[in-house]
């Protein structure tokens, strides 16, 4: 990170949905604590990965930062501009900067609507009128993106998964974005077709020097991406770091748990470490006191149940580096208990 | 396969699986072959509209009757399951043979319990009493790992988390103690950490049964992970075969060879795109004529005299280990490893 203004800063931001219960009058009577204190910076250019298994509120803190939700508490400001709770009037400008693409291709397309249609329609809203008119844009916006101009005229129901994404880039593009917050671009397609939207977001990242906050659970798709990666853990960032400290010296024993379970499609190379972590993500209604992962966690001590790590550079941490957990893994430590049955990496 | 002289279990014969639906007959499989041993697992690989699942269904019999034409031979224990009627099926699906679907919760009935559910076939394929099936249900819900068995086997499928219906998923497919386990895609709803739990499970109780598994998945992760021998489906028909260890580091098919290419690793370089393949799966509908692949290959054009697109490739299996592909071995062998070192 420079010291230049990071082009999006997030403290400290929560958000808390509500459950309602009780007869007859509705009351709250609990929160879901989606995400619950983030602290991260975006730079101008830069992309940053977010990832972590179901229910760690990525999701929640994309729609956070486009503003699609109400954040509970914190702050988030763009280019210095405190928009965390602005209003549609002052968030009319920032939104055609701030830019998002979505998991689903088929539900994010409106079939009624032709590509031209789709793909102009940020342009419409914001009034905008390039050079050329709205139509030439468009048609430039599907040549950029790897589509056919001449299917200007087409319903997305004419286009295969992997087209429609394609369609879903080039309506974000549409406004010149200066972030892109892309919620699982590609898990809903093959794998073939993914590798492709993968290449044509690197390629649109790099040439137009768009920040992306890319939000995924496939940690390999993450780490070709984004130049620094954040981990999730139930509402909370548990380590962040550049690309190559996060998957080379992870700290956090949740990152060495996450990244020694990915199944790998290599047979030839000595076994990874395997750790296998016990039971399911506790539920964010109710997460544990302390370190939220203590539950799961083979290191956690009393310590643990009663102290909230803070996210820090731990030491032996690069600078920007930062863990939260009191006992950080360190490069060669035997990742004790609960290990390997496995009959390979016993032999 | 890593041994010949045993008798295969499961035997598909040159299976074809015709649909008839309103916009014309789609070729979903077309003319697969393979055999399984027991103890064994084969991994099927293949994108969305491969024919994977639907050779699957086709082998439990539960596809649809009155729109399917099948041809070929499926081979259980040496009993033809083709001609076989309804009520022989009945008889070994969840006896015999039995499966696990992808989504835990829709496969799973929300108005009965876990254990009901789990003790229902039991009982209809042993005769045993309400009260035994109970106990055989906590038993199995104990030997899947799910914590106080005996508390839970009363929980409805919404009060289970996502691992944990999967787990009772496997434990009513295991119950009768199956020799033919069908896995279609049980993980990919999953998380990874979850993922790696179910696996475990899985090659945990194969090694405790002898079951034979046919596992089904679009991820070469996990086929790493789980198969010892693999199947690589392309349009309905299998383009590639042999040991987990043949096909993941020596491919000789032009697609599987994409395939990898395609995958980003946790270690490979990071600066360089991917190679993804071109183009999309194709539509069974009105597939590809020659190689249903040749549309989207990268050495179709070094083949001579446009073969690929007029003559489809036959597969030569030996010894288990076969791909089909028009381009010869030699010649692939040099263009493949040109491939691969342009991606280093």
């Amino acid at each position: 990170m420079s010291n230049a203004q990071p082009l999006l800063d997030v403290s400290g931001l929560t958000k808390h949905f509500p459950i309602k219960g009780g007869f007859p009058i509705k009351r709250t009577v609990g929160a879901v604590q989606a995400v619950d204190g983030l602290d991260f910076q975006v730079a101008e250019g830069e992309a940053l990965g977010l990832v972590g298994e179901s229910g760690c509120g990525k999701s929640t803190t994309g729609r956070l930062i486009t503003r699609l939700l109400e954040p509970t508490g914190g702050k988030i400001s763009y280019r210095g501009q405190d928009i965390t709770h602005a209003g549609r009037r002052d968030l009319a400008p920032i939104r055609s900067e701030i830019q998002m693409i979505f998991q689903d291709p088929y539900a994010s397309l409106n079939p009624r609507q032709t590509v031209g249609k789709i793909i102009s329609g940020p342009m419409e809203i914001n009034d905008i009128n390039p050079a050329g008119g709205r139509e030439a844009r468009v048609r430039e916006l599907l040549e950029i993106v790897g589509l056919n101009p001449e299917h200007y005229n087409r319903f997305p129901h004419e286009f295969s998964g992997g087209q429609r994404q394609r369609i879903g880039v080039a309506r974000a593009l549409a406004l010149e974005p200066k972030l892109i917050v892309a919620d699982e671009p590609v898990s809903a397609l093959d794998v073939s077709i993914q590798a492709q939207v993968v290449n044509l977001l690197q390629k649109v990242q790099r040439e137009l020097g768009i920040a992306f906050v890319f939000i995924a659970h496939d940690l390999a798709i993450v780490r070709h991406f984004s130049q620094r990666v954040a981990v999730m853990y139930l509402g909370k960032i548990v380590e962040i770091a550049d690309r190559e400290d996060l998957y080379d010296n992870p700290r956090h024993p949740y990152t060495r748990a996450l990244l020694s379970a990915v199944p790998e499609a290599t047979v030839d190379q000595e076994p990874r470490e395997r750790i296998r972590l016990t039971g399911d993500v506790p539920s964010p209604i109710n997460p544990p006191s302390g370190c939220r992962f203590r539950t799961r966690c083979w290191k956690a001590t009393e310590k643990c149940a009663t102290e909230a790590p803070p996210l820090v550079q731990v030491e032996g941490n690069k600078p920007g580096h930062l863990t939260a957990c009191h006992y950080p893994e360190t490069a060669d430590a035997v990742p004790a208990p609960r290990l390997s049955k496995d009959p390979e990496a016993a032999a | 396969m890593t041994s010949t002289d045993q008798q295969p279990f499961l035997s598909v014969k040159d299976l074809q699986v015709h649909f008839s639906t309103e916009d014309g007959i789609v070729k979903a499989v077309d003319g697969l072959s393979f055999d399984l041993i027991k103890g064994q697992t084969l991994g099927i690989v293949g994108e969305s509209g491969s024919g994977k699942s639907v050779t699957n269904l086709t082998i439990l019999g539960l596809h649809d009757r009155a729109h399917t034409a099948i041809e070929g031979e499926i081979l259980l224990d040496g009993k033809e399951l083709l001609t076989a009627s309804e009520k022989e099926l009945e008889r070994l699906r969840g006896n015999k043979m039995s499966m696990i679907f992808q989504d835990a919760l829709a496969s799973l009935s929300p108005f009965h319990t876990i254990g009901t559910q789990i003790g229902e076939t039991y009982r209809k394929h042993t005769g045993a009493s309400k009260k035994e099936a109970r106990a055989r249900a906590i038993e199995m819900l104990k030997r899947v790992g799910i914590p106080q068995p005996d508390v839970r086997v009363d929980d409805y499928p919404h009060q289970f988390s996502g691992g944990m219906r999967q787990r009772a998923m496997i434990a009513m497919a295991l119950v009768c103690d199956p020799e033919l386990l069908i896995a279609d895609e049980p993980t990919t709803a999953l998380d990874v950490t979850v993922q790696a739990q179910i696996l475990d499970l899985l090659k945990e109780l194969q090694q405790e049964f002898g079951t034979a598994i046919i596992f089904i998945t679009h991820d070469l992760g996990v086929i790493a992970d789980i198969a010892d021998d693999v199947l690589v489906m392309y349009g309905g028909r299998c383009v590639e075969r042999g040991t987990k260890e043949e096909v993941l580091s020596s491919p000789q098919h032009p697609y599987t060879l994409g395939l990898l290419g395609s995958m980003p690793s946790l270690d490979g370089p990071v600066d360089v795109p991917l190679s993804p393949i071109p183009g999309s799966p194709p539509s069974l509908l009105n597939p590809p004529s020659g190689c249903r692949f040749h549309p989207r290959c990268t050495f179709a054009d070094k083949v001579a005299g446009g073969l690929c697109s007029t003559e489809r490739p036959l597969l030569d299996v030996v010894d288990g280990r076969g791909s089909a592909c028009h381009l010869p071995p030699k010649q692939r062998g040099d263009l493949f490893a040109d491939f691969a070192a342009a991606r280093h």
